[in-house]
């Protein structure tokens, strides 16, 4: 009777401490304990932890090997970037604002969705393709949709062609003059918390685990009546609207700016390397890293040039030590099965069976 | 069109397409033998153009006093041996990444993915070893033979020129023997075919993997000194973007395959030219240079979506 109680209580830990941590970050940014440097590199944490986790469903959970997930992150920069601006504020192009600035208060969340739509849609064309080819080919078809986007952007002269685009800040800035809290951190931890809730329920689904059959083998995954095309397609628009989301929340970083050169093969390289560092098939693992990943680039940032040659060392070394990435595909609660005893009330009750 | 301009472009293209097939052929080596992209291939091409730049300065450093021009012979002489010591320093690169890197890893059979992960880090690794030492100003790859341009019936075309593509062709031509024809080719084939009997029947795995890195990492430099000799410009970061396309021109042939990495490599050169010609010609001013990796990656996009495994490539099948 005791233990079915503690179990009940044990159910809000979890959230417990996911709220204790959003009440901790926004609370001290708004109270301007962490000063602007530490906010954009929680900024660009919680982005690259949407990003990371978001292609670990295609290059983890289903094995395949997409290199343009910076592609994606680009349509949703761009989309959400020319919704916000065109409704919420002043521009060149767009002329004055379509909707008084109170507005994008509630509406940004639909803008940052529309942004993920408009991306998940550009994943079609890497999801119809991959009903046929695998592997290596698939990579081209990831890099050529990444080098496709980056060049259809630098040449639409209307949002600035390869200068890039402007005029988020001062979205950014009139929502601030409705209410002063630190939006853009509230809406990424949001995002943050979406993403994983839809990457880690997806995958526990009846049909997300044909994600992972047919990583296994995609013939017999067909065989065993798992719809492959429908999964694909499910996949990677799950995956790439994600990063268009990540795409709209790094779109009005306090830089105010996108430009096509940041969405180029090494930022999906970047991203790359957070998934495999972290382990593949492990969201846990994709949240250390992609947190350790981003700790790592400003710690060395003193080094200057010499951080590109420390980080890829340092990298080859782990992947020498550890060929697995940090977790492998186990989850945190995997490792240390005591935090399943303190948080996961769900996964106990149906803990996998050994096989 | 005209056929003047036509074959002025079919020449420039070919020229582009050269360096494309020169760098394919080495990623689609290693792709035979290993199935590993190695993504450090198109920084492997830097650091050819680098030693080659070091070496031809070096030797006309040495080999010049004063401004007299030096005689024909001396400055072949001179390309002869650049080529040659970048190509012996490049494929001891290498070899050395394979050695210290990939080889480790396989060993111990981590997955593919990491592999090429490590590889993607080892280009990085290179590129930023380059800027960190070396500085970021571009450099002037010296010229080592004189240019002189021929014109013939309004078609005008360098030396260089026709030597790149000469080179390309006979370079693909050995390499097709090597692989078809002598020992270490069936090796190589073999090991392609099956990694776990081969090495049973007394074939020395490590031995053929190295000599395929040899090759294509040599096979690099070799493109690396004809790229300076026609473009005169280097860069640490001038492997990146050669080197991706290079690799889509190997997957577009059909990865594995040395005809495929030759035939991807001259039709990507076809399509960046001749977009960036059409534009020009037909008065279609948006059809400029920055619409050139637009047409050319949706065209790829469009034969990989029709022959999923590129040109050359066979589909393996897959028994259950």
């Amino acid at each position: 009777m005791r233990k079915e109680k503690t179990k009940t209580m044990r159910k809000f830990y979890l959230p417990l401490a996911v709220l204790l941590l959003f009440v901790v970050i926004i609370g001290g940014s708004w109270l301007r304990i962490l000063n602007e440097y530490w906010q954009l590199v929680l900024l660009f944490m919680g982005i690259n932890i949407i990003l990371t986790v978001s292609l670990n469903l295609i290059n983890g959970y289903m094995g395949e090997f997409s290199c343009g997930h910076a592609g994606f992150m680009a349509v949703g920069a761009y989309v959400t970037g020319i919704l916000t601006v065109w409704l919420f504020a002043e521009d060149k192009v767009f002329g004055p604002p379509v909707l008084p600035a109170a507005w994008a208060i509630p509406l940004f969340p639909v803008a940052l969705i529309a942004g993920a739509v408009a991306a998940s849609l550009v994943g079609l064309l890497v999801a119809i393709p991959s009903f046929r080819t695998r592997g290596d080919y698939l990579a081209i078809i990831t890099l050529a949709v990444n080098y496709i986007v980056k060049s259809a952007i630098e040449n639409m002269e209307v949002i600035g062609g390869p200068r890039g685009f402007v005029g988020m800040k001062r979205v950014m800035n009139n929502m601030a003059d409705v209410l002063d809290v630190p939006w853009l951190l509230i809406w990424t931890f949001i995002g943050i918390i979406v993403t994983i809730l839809i990457i880690r329920n997806f995958t526990s689904s009846t049909l997300g685990k044909g994600v992972e059959a047919i990583r296994e083998d995609e013939i017999a995954a067909e065989l065993m009546s798992v719809n492959t095309r429908r999964v694909k397609v499910i996949a990677f628009m799950l995956s790439c609207g994600l990063a268009g989301l990540a795409g709209g929340l790094f779109a009005h970083w306090p830089g105010g700016y996108v430009n096509p050169g940041t969405f180029t093969i090494l930022k999906s390289t970047e991203v790359m390397v957070m998934v495999y560092l972290g382990g593949m098939g492990s969201i846990s693992g994709s949240i250390i890293s992609a947190v350790g990943f981003t700790l790592l680039l400003e710690l060395l940032r003193p080094l200057g040039v010499f951080k590109w040659v420390v980080i890829p060392l340092l990298l080859v070394v782990m992947m020498l030590l550890r060929p697995t990435g940090i977790l492998g595909n186990r989850e945190l609660t995997d490792v240390f099965p005591r935090l399943r005893a303190i948080f996961g009330s769900e996964e106990e009750s149906y803990a996998p069976a050994s096989d | 069109m005209t056929l003047a301009i036509f074959l002025q472009h079919l020449l420039n293209a070919l020229q582009w397409g050269s360096f494309y097939a020169l760098i394919a052929l080495g990623y689609t080596m290693v792709y035979g033998v290993l199935l590993l992209i190695n993504f450090a291939h198109g920084d492997i091409f830097m650091v050819g153009t680098y030693v080659g730049f070091f070496i031809a300065t070096f030797l006309l450093g040495v080999v010049s006093h004063g401004a007299a021009p030096l005689p024909p012979w001396a400055s072949w002489l001179i390309l002869l041996l650049t080529i040659l010591g970048s190509m012996v320093v490049t494929a001891g690169v290498g070899v050395s990444i394979e050695r210290v890197a990939y080889r480790p890893l396989r060993e111990r059979g981590a997955g593919r993915l990491y592999l090429v992960i490590t590889a993607l880090m080892i280009g990085f690794f290179l590129e930023y070893l380059n800027l960190a030492t070396l500085g970021s100003a571009d450099r002037g790859f010296p010229e080592l033979i004189k240019t002189q341009v021929y014109s013939v019936g309004g078609v005008s075309f360098t030396n260089v020129k026709l030597i790149v593509i000469g080179l390309a062709i006979l370079v693909m031509v050995i390499l097709e023997l090597i692989v078809r024809r002598t020992k270490i080719g069936m090796a190589m084939r073999a090991i392609s075919y099956d990694k776990v009997a081969v090495p049973l029947m007394g074939v020395p795995m490590n031995v053929i993997i190295a000599a395929t890195f040899v090759i294509g990492s040599s096979l690099a430099a070799l493109a690396g000194i004809m790229y300076g000799s026609a473009y005169h410009i280097l860069s640490f970061d001038m492997g990146i973007l050669i080197g991706w396309k290079a690799f889509i021109a190997a997957v577009v042939g059909g990865i594995g395959e040395i005809r495929g990495a030759m035939v991807g490599g001259f039709l990507l050169g076809f399509i960046e030219i001749f977009v960036v010609a059409l534009g020009q010609i037909s008065g279609f001013e948006w059809l400029s240079s920055t619409y050139r990796d637009l047409v050319a990656f949706t065209v790829l996009l469009v034969i990989l979506t029709i022959r999923p495994t590129g040109i050359f490539g066979v589909a393996r099948r897959q028994k259950i």
